[in-house]
């Protein structure tokens, strides 16, 4: 034991830390980087402040996604939004925003812990999401920037398709193991890649 | 699977993303001290419960979260329209049972 306590590193340990995910040619499943994330609430002139603050534009269409490099900004409701940034600290996009928004009312939250992301990849992703989520994921209802929140089975998730055969899932951490085995076991049974026109 | 437009989403969504929130157009009486407890229970515990088109609450929790409110047919369970909180109920009443909504 030292004899003068150090300080600890706070490195939080994933729901996910350690569990062995499926990384085949069809379908792979891995955790996405650490990020910050922060929900937004507010009206519309606050997300037009917000956009300049954050350094990705919030978007007033439902399902759009305004994304800039590492961050982005995804549209929940009409006053609600989420601020991934990859890799930052929360206080990091904190402090400007509400720097920004000051004398006007609304709310940010941190919830970088509350929920991690699942990247889902392949040409089997969309197969394997749609055994448990009810949207139509075809590229034409749901097309590239598109993000919603939405469920998968049993659990609440953020579903944001990033590429034609890549999605990222925003599931809460208690969840997390649950949403990996649904996919994994569904992606398992569907062994046939492709599928959507 | 039954599909409701959410007008905050602007789109049909699946029905299990959507909970039923009561009957709609229910207000509170602004001054509830000054009601007997017949008009109190009245507010608090008495719904219409019709046989055909009802407003009712619903909200969008597993989407935007929302709520807004709907004419829908409690005999064929058929949506006649959906319209934002806040706004007063259109008049469908005329929309006949079996119509196309």
């Amino acid at each position: 034991m030292p004899s003068v306590m150090t300080k600890p590193v706070a490195r939080p340990r994933g729901p996910l830390d350690g569990r062995a995910l499926p990384r085949g040619e069809d379908f792979r499943l891995a955790v996405s980087p650490a990020a910050g994330r922060i929900l937004l609430r507010g009206d519309a002139a606050v997300a037009a402040r917000a956009s300049a603050a954050f350094g990705a534009p919030l978007p007033t269409r439902s399902g759009a996604v305004g994304a800039r490099s590492d961050r982005a900004a995804l549209w929940l409701g009409p006053d609600e939004w989420l601020l991934i940034a990859e890799g930052e600290a929360p206080a990091e996009i904190i402090a400007p925003l509400s720097a920004a928004l000051a004398d006007r009312a609304h709310s940010l939250v941190d919830v970088s812990q509350r929920q991690i992301g699942l990247d889902v990849v392949g040409p089997n992703a969309a197969r394997a999401l749609t055994a448990g989520c009810p949207l139509d994921l075809s590229l034409a209802a749901f097309p590239v920037g598109t993000a919603t929140r939405t469920l998968l089975a049993k659990s609440e998730i953020v579903l944001w398709r990033r590429a034609p055969e890549h999605f990222r899932v925003e599931v809460w951490r208690s969840f997390a193991d649950y949403v990996a085995s649904y996919l994994s076991e569904a992606a398992r049974r569907a062994p046939r890649a492709g599928g959507f026109a | 699977m039954l599909l409701i437009d959410c007008p905050y989403c602007g789109a049909a969504r699946p029905e299990i993303e959507f909970r039923h929130g009561g009957e709609a157009h229910v207000a509170r009486p602004r001054d509830p001290s000054a009601l007997d407890d017949a008009a109190w229970a009245e507010f608090l515990y008495f719904r219409a419960n019709p046989k055909g088109l009802a407003a009712e609450r619903w909200r969008h929790v597993a989407g935007c979260g929302r709520f807004f409110n709907a004419i829908r047919d409690t005999v064929s369970d058929r949506f006649v329209c959906t319209y934002p909180a806040g706004e007063p109920r259109p008049d469908v009443e005329s929309a006949s049972v079996g119509a196309s909504a």
